[in-house]
């Protein structure tokens, strides 16, 4: 029973992102990293790390993309394939990660606090106008200080930011179902408040939902890369945006821009590859988006 | 003997006037008199309508006997027990035989669910009977109330009418087996040529499934045909109590008889008298002292600008709050 | 004998979807009298508020309108153009009362001033007559003059309703369209309402002579019975029977007409059995063959669901859309059996 309804609701979501053109694009471009993330130590020729030597014998540094190295090497001979390839994995992962638990967060705070309203809503709404005064850079260096360097350390801080936009919309959108009579006949029905959320209001909110985790893992990307092209990554566990900083660091940005394309690439293509896909959520969240 | 019995609710809302009314006229916060001393039984298996135009206070009432809402004073006691101060467990008891059927069948349906679902959350959520028996008995309950189980149970909310919609919640409140159903003008936004057949299928699971059942409506006519008693409402209180019959063929409160002399009949020929009513429909807040029909009544009298009349047994069964009697 | 105001031949109006095409109106045929109350009958999706804007030309783009013949009181609405149209005939002779009226009015604005806006934009530039004007209408329909000075909010639903019958009679129109006019409102304001509507007619007439004529829609067959002269009868977009008010209620013919009597309790037959028309209305995209009631219908045969009945006179002045009328004084007896719809 319970498999059935699973597939039916893959199906459906399915369904609905191939309906338009830009959510096709984005489902192949989404499913092409997803792809290389989990066959990552299938596709990656070398080592990441390992310096290699041409086929001439000499050092592979800074080579521009050929045969022998089809995305190029970087300062230390390292093949940009196989970084790219690992950095894949990481970058996505964070997204993946980051971005759902954030709209967990949010989700969360929003249904609690348009449920029950009142003091806990206030104490919730507070809370995130306080958050929504954080800055995400700072935060980040201050853990990274406290605490070294860590992949986790840049989770938290992207989660801490991340799900306050999702928690005010899904707090308004809540509002507005409680006040549907369906609603008031669950209560009527024995429907405890916990069942009533989760089971009665939830499902309502699924494409919004749906929208802002797009939205969260497109953010949370964007907040890596950016934090990681800034310095403040995981060293040891490659990005994207790592990969730019090594390339900052490097001093040969005019000079390699192979090492600049690819992982740049990369990143608009996830993103936007995401923000194509809530398109096909938001004309649905919000039906006077769809086309006449 | 009495299912239900209703003793002085009242349901009073106060409202906090804004900022510039309270430095003009000094504060008074207004109070909305919803449903202000209303009692009444409900005897075992007898279907009850409650009548009145909006703002009367009937669907305030349904709400506050549906345990939906919690009155301002007064008491509920059902098959003799107090139930406004409940616990949640004896709550959840009291939904069991409790329900009520609610008036919009496009907005009472949770879009999300299928419609065994719909009819299979009130088990569900009380938790009762394990997977077999549940889908047992929602078959049953969707044959009951006039859908092909088969036929519907894997349909959504949207791929229904409207009487197809009303009967999905009929079942919903049937599938517990209550005792007492509250239904709440469940016809009004039903196309009129399926009105008949949604009317008397609650009619028949009343006798079939033994059933008592307070049908709250603004329409006469349908209470004419489904109710054995009467209450008509007016206002927050109630004006006259008794059998249909009597009430339609004699009606002795001035309301009343306004009322019913203002339902349209059907027939090209017949000539209805003028309904005797002056003025317009009062506010429900700053009621004058005395009987709250004073500024409409055509009988009116001095008594009944300083007393409000209660409800006494004028005939056989029949109530009326009038200084009239 | 009445001269014919309103002249309707076979109008059709359908909406381009991306379902398909729905076809609101298929070919209605009817026609309104002067000083009379035609009552249009039917149940949601059958038509009746697409065919008050098709003659109203409030249609939408998507929408397309024919009609053999569109006439009223000697202009040819088909051929007129569209400022024509808003010059000499809306609101001037054919206003409207629309569904919901009440929602209608503008929340910022007080009430007189918007029936004085309606009065200024159509002829009066003298603010004192369009004061006493307004006043009048008020007076006609029952609300106080003071109430002119109101915003919309602060009047009942009922009173505002008046307002916007105030509004429809500026230009003593020759004809008033009212789509449920008292749907919603309190049985009590109701009739109020409707019995101003029957005064306002008389008062006209002792006043000036003109005549007034109300295509009044509604679902609701007790207010038609009361208020109607003529009675149309429409179904998924067709009309089912046409005929005087008294015809329709004491010799009925169209199957449709003797189930809806069926349904509607009366409060003056206490223990009468209702007896409901099972299924429902069609979708109006699907093409029908034949009869569009043929399928709810007790009494078809399988003619009926390939011949569209033809909307003949069958006594004068009473119109069907039947092809077993011989067979009427059967139906009429079966109609009231409760087996006979139990199929």
């Amino acid at each position: 029973m319970k498999l059935e309804a699973i597939k039916n609701f893959t199906a459906g979501q399915a369904r609905i992102i191939t309906k338009n053109k830009f959510g096709v694009f984005g489902s192949v471009v989404l499913l092409f990293f997803g792809l290389v993330g989990i066959l990552t130590p299938w596709l990656a020729p070398h080592d990441p790390w390992v310096s290699l030597y041409g086929a001439d014998g000499c050092l592979a540094m800074l080579r521009p993309p050929c045969l022998e190295f089809p995305l190029g090497t970087t300062i230390m001979g390292r093949d940009i394939l196989s970084q790219m390839v690992y950095a894949t994995r990481t970058t996505v992962l964070i997204g993946l990660v980051s971005g759902l638990i954030s709209i967990i967060i949010g989700a969360n705070f929003g249904l609690l606090s348009g449920y029950y309203g009142g003091k806990l809503d206030e104490i919730l709404m507070r809370f995130t106008d306080i958050v929504y005064g954080m800055p995400f850079l700072p935060f980040l260096i201050v853990l990274i200080a406290l605490f070294g360097r860590s992949l986790w350390f840049v989770i938290i801080a992207i989660c801490c930011i991340v799900w306050r936009t999702s928690a005010r919309v899904i707090r308004a959108q809540t509002l507005a179902i409680k006040q549907r009579q369906f609603i008031l006949a669950a209560k009527a029905r024995g429907c405890s408040n916990f069942r009533i959320i989760y089971k009665h209001i939830m499902p309502n909110l699924l494409p919004l939902l749906l929208l802002y985790t797009s939205f969260n893992i497109a953010w949370s990307i964007l907040a890596e890369a950016g934090a990681s092209f800034l310095g403040f990554g995981d060293p040891s566990n490659l990005s994207w945006g790592g990969m730019l900083y090594n390339l900052w660091i490097s001093g040969k940005v005019r000079t390699a821009w192979w090492w600049f394309a690819w992982p740049s690439i990369c990143i608009i293509l996830l993103v936007s590859s995401l923000v194509f896909i809530s398109r096909a959520y938001e004309e649905i969240a919000n039906p006077r988006l769809k086309q006449r | 003997m009495a299912i239900l019995e209703v003793h002085n609710l009242k349901q009073y809302f106060y409202l906090n006037p804004g900022l510039l009314a309270r430095l003009a006229e000094g504060a008074k916060p207004r109070v909305i008199k919803a449903v202000d001393g209303v009692s009444f039984n409900i005897e075992v298996g007898e279907i009850i309508g409650l009548a009145g135009e909006s703002g009367c206070g009937k669907s305030t009432c349904c709400l506050a006997i549906a345990k939906l809402r919690e009155p301002t004073a007064g008491t509920i006691q059902y098959k003799g027990r107090d139930i406004t101060h409940m616990s949640k467990l004896e709550i959840l008891e009291y939904r069991r035989e409790v329900q009520i059927i609610f008036q919009d069948p496009y907005e009472s349906l949770n879009p999300r669910f299928t419609i065994f679902d719909l009819v299979a959350e009130p088990l569900r959520a009380l938790r009762i009977g394990n997977r077999w028996e549940l889908y047992r008995v929602v078959v049953d309950v969707l044959a009951m109330v006039g859908l092909d189980p088969d036929e519907y149970k894997d349909r959504y909310p949207h791929q229904l009418s409207g009487g197809e919609r009303q009967r999905v919640g009929i079942a919903q409140a049937l599938v517990l087996d209550p005792e007492l159903v509250i239904a709440d003008e469940p016809l009004s936004m039903l196309d009129v040529s399926i009105r008949a057949g949604i009317l008397d299928l609650i009619r028949n699971l009343s006798k079939r499934m033994q059933f008592s059942c307070i049908y709250v409506s603004h329409d006469l006519s349908i209470l004419s045909n489904i109710s054995e008693r009467l209450i008509i409402m007016y206002l927050g209180k109630i004006m006259e109590l008794g059998a249909t019959r009597d009430i339609i063929t004699d009606p002795l409160h001035p309301y009343t008889r306004a009322l019913i002399s203002a339902v349209p009949i059907p027939d090209p020929a017949h000539q209805r008298p003028v309904p005797n009513i002056k003025g317009e429909v009062s506010q429900d807040f700053d009621l004058p002292t005395g009987c709250r029909f004073q500024g409409r009544c055509p009988r009116v009298m001095e008594v009944c600008r300083t007393e409000d009349p209660t409800l006494t047994e004028v005939r056989s069964g029949h109530f009326t709050a009038c200084h009239l009697y | 004998m009445k001269r014919i105001l309103l002249e309707i031949k076979n109008l059709k109006t359908s909406y381009r979807t991306e379902k398909g095409t729905v076809k609101a109106v298929d070919g209605v045929t009817l026609y309104i009298k002067e000083n009379e109350v035609f009552g249009l009958v039917g149940e949601s999706g059958c038509g009746k508020s697409t065919l008050i804007r098709s003659i109203m030309r409030l249609l939408p783009q998507s929408a397309q309108m024919t009609a053999e013949m569109l006439r009223f009181s000697g202009y040819d609405l088909l051929s007129m153009t569209e400022s024509e149209f808003r010059e000499k005939i809306l609101w001037q002779e054919i206003s409207l009362v629309p569904q919901s009226a009440m929602n209608a009015l503008n929340p910022v604005y007080r009430v007189g001033n918007q029936i004085m806006e309606a009065i200024r934009a159509h002829r009066e530039d003298d603010k004192v007559e369009r004061v006493r004007k307004t006043e009048d209408l008020f007076h006609l329909v029952g609300l106080q003059s003071a109430f002119m000075k109101s915003y919309p909010h602060e009047l009942s639903g009922g009173m505002r309703q008046r307002a916007m019958i105030a509004m429809s009679l500026v230009l003593e129109p020759a004809l008033i369209i009212m789509d449920e006019p008292t749907t919603g409102l309190d049985v009590l304001v109701q009739e109020r309402i409707l019995r101003k509507l029957k005064l306002i007619r008389q008062t006209w007439m002792e006043r000036s002579g003109a005549t007034a004529s109300i295509l009044l829609i509604t679902h609701d067959i007790s207010v038609i019975a009361e208020m109607s002269d003529r009675i149309g009868i429409m179904y998924s977009g067709q009309l089912m029977e046409m005929a005087s008010a008294m015809d329709l209620f004491y010799e009925p013919y169209h199957p449709y007409t003797l189930g809806l009597k069926n349904s509607f309790p009366s409060i003056l037959a206490l223990d009468s059995d209702l007896i409901s028309i099972p299924g429902a209305p069609p979708n109006l995209i699907e093409e029908i063959p034949g009869c569009v009631f043929a399928a709810r219908c007790p009494f078809a045969i399988p003619e009926c669901r390939e011949i569209r009945p033809e909307f003949r006179e069958v006594k004068p002045d009473h119109f069907i859309a039947c092809i077993r009328t011989d067979h009427v004084e059967d139906f009429r007896r079966l109609a009231g059996v409760k087996s006979t719809w139990q199929s």
